[in-house]
């Protein structure tokens, strides 16, 4: 067979047919600008807030600050007395979430047969999450305030904010769950063992990384958290005199103190809070981060 | 006696993904309104090569291309080169079928939209010539507005050729349009690429030799990155010159 | 299984009292947020009615006189109301362009070495509490709309001045609160559109940004959406950032005019309120909880059409 092979001939640059000639597209220029402008006003955002509130916040704080009661007499302001309510709150919401809120993942991903009970529970676990905080606030203070005596204090807030977390605490557990391995559980009631079992020493633990991932996130959504904390926890300010005592008393936590300032119009104390509560932001950011990180390597690894 | 008029050369074509080097010296010609085949075992480049073609190598990061392929005599790795330009002249077919998610009929005038066409009956028109050469018209007249997602898989493919027909290539690069459909599906886009050539010069890779024999004017074997043998069609099944061909045409390895 | 008898056909009936106990427990936490939402729609409703009665469904709802400490007290919420829909539709208006196309920037314009800066810092644009967002608002926006206010309604004599603290600084906070949510939510979309589809795109001679715009923002439009409803169930709901900043009257929500939303209605009131006045709050609350549930119900519509179309 033979071949007779012909070349083409080799046009100019100036045909219309030439892949030479390149064109620009105004249209693609403006969204490429458009995209970067958005871009950088997001960005521009962050880096502004943050050195706003750092370059403001930072010259209100010092020792007396961070360690000492509001005194009308000495005239002196400090934040120590919202920074135990902070950490009051954190934990009882912590104590009251976390079990109930792993308990619904374990349910919802081990026992329900799935179907619409699932359903069910996973629309309103979006749902409250989807609540925004004023509504808890008005639910705790009636519910909670009201209706059970608890009035202004910290277990009123506590409580509030612990069916305010709950969604946050089973979707991380959830999700946590779900990555352990289905060899896992097979092979442990493969050898005989009880679900129960199989969930304690299995995939708690294999889960644990997430659950606490999800503990982190929930801390840092009490921190931050004010709308649902005015009318329940209330805006106390002073040291606990009686460790168990005080939870039955009014606390305000930093963020409601950082509102109350800016109320009264004493901003330079109200950067000082933000500063505080920017640096435990940025805390449990990091902290969240590095642990989901950890795990997602070890779930790799395995 | 055949005429066959070079439409693509490539010269010398160095490919590295990294330090991993895919493609060594490739020097290969397509002719115009024939279809030529490329086989060889998975990992031999055959799809990289198909790749170079039309720059979408360009897309994966890491990748340096070394060499020069000329298409109707202008190099497309030229500095001057437009790759939307150039993609338009060279069209390509996916190895799964890959419909946007959106109506038959915007599937097909997506193309012509882009570069400008916005007359609705000339897109009209366009998408109705499109969608009969690609033999798909019969069946999907009657719903063009309907969600392509809806079309089997052979369909899909054939809507997927349609809608690189729509933007008039002039070359047809086709990534084992089979691979993931059932034998009639096949069968169809085989008699389909038979009347392809008529107007396009087409380029596959295939997995399956028979397909190979079946379709393809000329044939080129490929073996981690180079090429081994190049010949029409016939001549490579029946007399293979290269040792490594003849054991990969009769089944020996791959 | 521990059976007591080594039957192999041991039902539920011979499970150990901690087998059974645990799947109890668990089912009861699985329940605790169907009792949660029950309960707090309840109390709700039963905190937010009686005034509907008192003062009239029509006169709360369509009155636009908010007189609640007066001699002759007047409810009228109409103006809250719309304050609420209005500010959120501009926070919307402005917050979901920009965030998309800060999502589009990241998930695919963006270096993958500028992504990895730049995601962490949206996700910590939205730990940021509320009440910094409303201390920023108060101190940067507010004295700047004051600026813009003295120089447009120079010599006015009909405006009332509020000193920048205005619809405007409202949604602008509203709007930067939504831009993380926005963000993240719309660029996992993003990412989850298959490859092949720009490929597709990009062979038939697309440029990248047509590629975005023509197959990836359509492809990924049920995230997007989402995004943009969930951004609109956190505007309709902030209160804390807003309450200073929007400032302390109820008036027609014009840009310059000093306004009260839902939120900030409830959170500047409830302390000093009392009785029908205190109801009446309530009753916010309870318009406030209707339209986030609408929000949510049609949410979940929205996720369930984007699971149907995925199969």
């Amino acid at each position: 067979m033979i071949n007779q092979v012909v070349l083409p001939a080799q046009h100019g640059v100036s045909t219309s047919n030439s892949i030479y000639n390149k064109r620009s597209r105004i249209s693609d220029s403006v969204l490429l600008v458009l995209i970067y402008l958005c871009a950088s006003i997001s960005i521009l955002v962050l880096v502004g807030i943050m050195g706003y509130v750092f370059v403001r916040g930072i010259p209100a704080i010092s020792l007396t600050f961070l360690t000492s009661v509001p005194s009308t007499i000495k005239g002196t302001f400090g934040i120590i007395g919202n920074i135990v309510n902070t950490l009051y709150i954190i934990v009882i919401t912590l104590l009251i979430a976390t079990p109930l809120g792993v308990g619904a993942a374990i349910y919802l991903n081990e026992y329900a047969k799935g179907g619409k009970i699932v359903r069910i529970i996973e629309f309103t676990t979006e749902t409250l999450a989807g609540i925004p905080s004023i509504i808890f606030g008005l639910f705790g203070y009636v519910f909670f305030g009201i209706t059970l005596g608890l009035g202004y204090s910290i277990l009123t807030g506590a409580l509030t904010l612990a069916i305010m977390v709950l969604p946050l605490i089973t979707r991380t557990t959830q999700e946590a769950l779900k990555t352990v391995p289905v060899s896992y559980r097979s092979g442990a009631l493969g050898i005989g063992a009880t679900k129960w079992y199989m969930i304690r020493t299995i995939l708690l633990p294999s889960a644990m990384p997430g659950i606490v991932t999800g503990i982190i996130l929930a801390i840092g959504r009490i921190v931050g958290e004010s709308a649902a904390l005015l009318f329940t926890a209330g805006s106390g300010y002073l040291l606990p005199k009686d460790f168990f005592g005080k939870v039955f008393e009014s606390g305000g936590t930093l963020t409601i103190q950082l509102y109350l300032c800016m109320q009264k119009a004493k901003y330079s104390e109200a950067f000082g809070i933000a500063v505080v509560l920017l640096v435990i932001v940025l805390a449990i950011n990091g902290l969240a981060k590095f642990l989901s990180h950890k795990f997602n390597t070890e779930v790799k690894e395995s | 006696m055949n005429t066959n008029t070079v439409k693509i050369s490539s010269s010398n074509l160095n490919l590295y993904y990294g330090s991993n080097h895919a493609l060594k010296d490739v020097n290969l010609e397509l002719y115009t309104n024939k279809i030529t085949a490329f086989i060889g075992p998975s990992g031999c480049g055959k799809s990289t090569y198909l790749k170079t073609l039309n720059r979408m190598n360009d897309l994966v990061p890491n990748v340096k291309i070394e060499g020069e392929v000329l298409l109707d005599g202008e190099n497309i790795y030229d500095q001057r080169v437009d790759t939307t330009l150039l993609r338009k002249k060279i069209g390509m077919v996916f190895q799964q079928p890959n419909p946007f998610p959106m109506s038959i009929y915007d599937n097909v005038a997506y193309g012509p939209r882009i570069h400008g066409i916005k007359n609705k009956s000339e897109l009209d028109d366009i998408v109705e010539k499109s969608l009969k050469g690609a033999a798909l018209w019969e069946e999907v007249s009657s719903r063009l507005k309907k969600s392509a997602l809806g079309l089997s898989g052979g369909q899909q493919q054939r809507l997927c050729i349609a809608r690189a027909l729509a933007v008039e290539p002039e070359v047809l690069l086709m990534d084992e349009p089979t691979s993931a459909l059932d034998p009639i599906s096949t069968l169809k886009i085989e008699d389909l690429m038979d009347e392809l050539k008529e107007k396009y010069t087409v380029a596959i890779v295939t997995h399956n030799m028979q397909q190979a024999t079946r379709i393809a004017d000329h044939t080129a074997f490929f073996l981690v990155g180079e090429i081994v043998e190049y010949a029409p069609t016939t001549e490579l099944f029946t007399v293979p010159k290269d040792k490594r061909t003849e054991d990969y045409i009769t089944g020996r390895f791959g | 299984m521990q059976p007591k008898t080594y039957s192999i056909f041991s039902g539920h009936g011979s499970k150990s009292g901690i087998e059974r106990a645990a799947e109890v427990i668990f089912t009861i936490c699985g329940f605790f947020a169907v009792l949660a939402v029950a309960s707090i729609s309840l109390y709700m409703l039963i905190s937010g009615t009686p005034a509907l009665f008192k003062v009239g469904i029509l006169d709360i709802l369509f009155g636009s006189t908010w007189m609640p400490t007066a001699a002759s007290p007047s409810f009228g919420i109409l103006y809250v109301i719309l304050t609420s829909i209005i500010g959120t539709a501009m926070a919307i208006l402005i917050g979901v362009p920009v965030g998309v196309m800060t999502a589009v920037f990241l998930a695919e314009v963006a270096p993958p070495k500028l992504t990895k800066i730049v995601r962490p810092a949206v996700e910590l644009l939205a730990g940021i509490p509320s009440v910094i967002y409303g201390l920023l608002g108060i101190l940067v926006l507010n004295p700047l709309m004051y600026k813009l206010e003295l120089k447009i309604f120079a010599g006015s004599t009909t405006h009332q001045f509020t000193g920048g603290a205005n619809l405007i600084s409202a949604v602008l906070v509203l709007s930067l609160m939504i831009l993380p949510t926005v963000i993240n939510i719309s660029e996992t979309a993003l990412r989850s559109v298959p490859q092949h589809l720009r490929s597709a795109s990009l062979a038939l001679g697309g440029t990248q940004i047509q590629t975005i715009f023509h197959v990836v923002i359509p492809a990924a439009k049920s995230g997007i959406v989402t995004a943009v409803v969930l951004g609109t169930g956190r505007a309709i709901g902030e209160a804390m950032a807003i309450s200073l900043v929007s400032g302390s009257s109820v008036n027609i929500p014009l840009p310059f005019n000093s306004v009260r939303f839902l939120t900030t209605a409830i959170v500047s009131e409830m302390s000093y309120s009392s009785g029908l006045h205190k109801q009446v709050l309530f009753t916010i609350g309870l318009i406030l909880f209707a339209f986030i549930m609408i929000i949510n119900i049609s949410l979940n519509n929205i996720l369930k059409k984007g699971d149907a179309q995925h199969d």
